[in-house]
């Protein structure tokens, strides 16, 4: 129903739906009636790692074997890094202007230009420039801030630190909310607590998030005083604790990222729980005499592997996409540090966040699958 | 002669049975989404909120660019400001009306070009197949491999600020996800007795593709495209937001809720307005995209 963006992140949760669908199905009945909702969707094919396996052919392989399907689905990612190391390499080289710009004195002779455009390899072809870039970042050496002069890869580590931890905070509110709002929706369907949770996760995905960060601001900072309104702990303290004086700081951060996963969960259950009741073995458990808290358990073990795959992808949208918030915030991670290297041109550091959050994302991405995998038995048979 | 009296029973048979006019799919769909109450409402609000953008400067609206420093920041309900005014003394209602010029331009823009080169992607590799298929897909996995926002964030970033790039960069963030829906739609169409008729009597490939497989799968393509609209005015306002798209003093809703950022202190509820409305084209588009996705479901 939604698209990709993490912000709001749409159309991912979707994704994973029906990729399982289509894992579990065959190839699929486009059009499945009971799964009206996730007809149009983003992926309805295999995922690309499982297209051998479950191609259009037909064919599969014989014997289940999550160990199997872990190998293959690790050496998909091979090539994915070595693309997103390139995107990022090129990204640096489609920006406009002379790299040496930010470290060459406005005066600079020819001569000096030339030395320093050798000294840092500019003068050597595209392809020889990756390679080396590339041998480099494997070692651990992404260069060094323009702006600080540090080593890009420890300035990255400790932003993604406070990232992670709102992440981490985001995460708990979000998903404990959409996961109750959407087994109420899905259990009450068509009627109005259905109406009112699924206006909550819609009011979720829709709104600009850095805006509702500015509302609550303005509502528990400004008028009310209860919270800080920016910054990541009292002042003279330099790292994370987790006590109330620096908690409170995390509150309306955490609150703001985790409106949008809420609103992707809560439609993911929603459709998941509402599918499952309408199968076949619920009315033969009910026939059987279980009492309805028991269909529930059936509801949520049958829902899990999708549900945690969403929530698994939901995660690393919230590490990769939280620039905004932690903009309004000021809260000091990743996405603030990014912040700050596309303003001071500061290309070392710009190309290092963004290579080591996309690479974050790609290894959450690979365990998520992994975990669906484990835990759900049809998916490893693909 | 003699089959005068046998026409004319018929044609009365013909009167008497009920009228079934056959309709077209996409005017059940018109019918099935005029219906629906909360799809019209959000019909209406972004109607309103289109045609006021556009008749801006016949509105008898105060100069979005005219400020003043004696009337820095009033508050909402101030006679001659209904909302306001800004930081620099500029009409708030004036501001936000022709700031839908542009949020509304940067927003939808970016999906409708990802549409049309996101569709054209996906039909191609979808129904051309083999080394074509497998050379565009991978190429899209890889902008899957990045959140879209840190992508958005990173293009317009490296291009520079700029309404242009800001564009660019959007562009680039859905066309991938465009044409993935595309691809895969496409190929559960190729395979279809029409197509391979076609194919049969002659046609080629081109013809095919536009004939036969865009009509069919367009609807599908389009719901999707409608539903990253919201997505697109977030990510675009966003991006003004940072700084990194529409430059002052031009009237934008992203970057007039980041130029109005310091005045929550002083003015808070005027400081938020232009973030609602983004909130309000958002939703609209959101709930539109809903309502169409499931007229389009005959179905159900």
């Amino acid at each position: 129903m939604r698209a990709a963006y993490s912000l709001h992140p749409l159309p991912l949760w979707e994704r994973v739906a029906s990729r399982q669908r289509s894992r579990v199905r065959g190839l699929s009945p486009r059009r499945d009636p009971r799964s009206f909702e996730m007809t149009v969707s983003a992926d309805r094919t295999p995922h690309p790692a499982l297209r051998a396996t479950f191609s259009r052919k037909g064919r599969r392989k014989k014997e289940p074997n999550v160990l199997a399907y872990t190998a293959r689905r690790i050496v998909y990612v091979v090539p994915i890094v070595i693309s997103v190391a390139l995107v990022c390499f090129l990204l640096v080289h489609i920006t406009p202007g002379d790299p040496l710009v930010a470290v060459l004195p406005a005066d600079a002779s020819q001569e000096l230009a030339a030395q320093l455009r050798a000294a840092y390899g500019f003068d050597r072809p595209l392809p020889v420039q990756f390679g080396l870039w590339l041998l480099r970042a494997l070692h651990g050496d992404l260069g060094n801030s323009i702006a600080t002069g540090r080593p890009v890869l420890a300035e990255v580590m400790r932003a993604v630190g406070n990232t992670v931890t709102l992440a981490i905070a985001a995460a708990i509110i979000g998903f404990t909310m959409g996961i109750l709002l959407g087994l109420i929706a899905g259990y009450f369907r068509e009627t109005w607590i259905d109406k009112v949770a699924t206006s909550f996760a819609i009011a979720g995905v829709s709104v600009p998030h850095y805006w509702l960060g500015m509302l609550l601001v303005i509502i528990f900072s400004v008028q009310l005083n209860w919270l800080p309104a920016v910054g990541a702990g009292p002042s003279g303290s330099n790292s994370w604790a987790w006590d109330w004086a620096h908690l409170k700081y995390l509150v309306l951060p955490a609150i703001t990222t985790s409106v949008i996963p809420m609103g992707i969960v809560t439609r993911t259950v929603r459709a998941l729980t509402g599918d499952i009741l309408s199968q076949d073995f619920v009315e033969a458990l009910r026939a059987k005499g279980l009492r309805e808290t028991g269909v529930f358990r059936h509801v949520i073990k049958n829902a899990a592997p999708t549900a945690l795959a969403v929530m698994g992808l939901q995660l690393g949208y919230m590490l990769g996409g939280s620039i905004l918030i932690e903009t309004v915030f000021s809260w000091p991670g990743s996405g603030f540090l990014l912040n700050s290297a596309i303003f001071q041109r500061d290309l070392p550091l710009l190309q290092g966040t963004i290579l080591i959050l996309a690479l974050f994302f790609v290894f959450l991405n690979l365990l998520v699958d992994i975990a669906q995998a484990a835990i759900d038995p049809r998916i490893k048979r693909g | 002669m003699s089959e005068l009296p046998l026409s004319a029973t018929a044609d009365a048979a013909l009167q008497a049975a009920p009228a079934t006019k056959a309709r077209g799919y996409w005017a059940t769909v018109g019918r099935r989404i005029m219906r629906d109450k909360v799809s019209m409402a959000c019909a209406l609000v972004l109607l309103l909120i289109f045609l006021s953008a556009i008749l801006a400067p016949w509105l008898g609206l105060e100069d979005p660019y005219k400020g003043s420093m004696i009337r820095r920041l009033r508050h909402i309900g101030t006679t001659g400001y209904p909302l306001g005014t800004d930081e620099l003394g500029r009409d708030m209602l004036a501001r936000l009306i022709y700031g839908g010029r542009l949020s509304l331009v940067i927003g939808i823009l970016p999906v409708i070009l990802a549409f049309c080169v996101g569709t054209s992607l996906g039909i191609i590799a979808g129904y051309v197949g083999g080394k074509l298929n497998t050379a565009i897909m991978r190429t899209v996995d890889v902008f899957y491999a990045f959140p879209s926002v840190l992508l958005a964030i990173a293009i317009s970033g490296a291009l520079g600020a700029g309404i242009l790039n800001s564009i660019v960069a959007l562009t680039i963030v859905f066309v991938p996800q465009i044409t993935r829906v595309a691809e895969s739609v496409t190929t559960g169409v190729r395979n279809m007795d029409f197509v391979e008729a076609a194919r049969a009597s002659g046609a080629g490939a081109f013809t095919i593709m536009r004939v036969h497989i865009l009509g069919n799968v367009l609807g599908a393509i389009f719901v999707y495209a409608t539903s990253l609209i919201s997505v697109s005015m977030i990510l675009a306002a966003g991006l003004s937001f940072l700084g990194l798209g529409t430059k002052p003093p031009e009237p934008e809703w992203g970057l007039m809720l980041n130029t109005l950022r310091t005045a929550i202190y002083v003015n808070p509820w005027v400081a938020a307005l232009p973030g609602a409305m983004i909130f309000a084209v958002s939703i609209c588009f959101n709930l539109l995209s809903d309502g169409l996705r499931s007229a389009m479901d005959i179905r159900n």
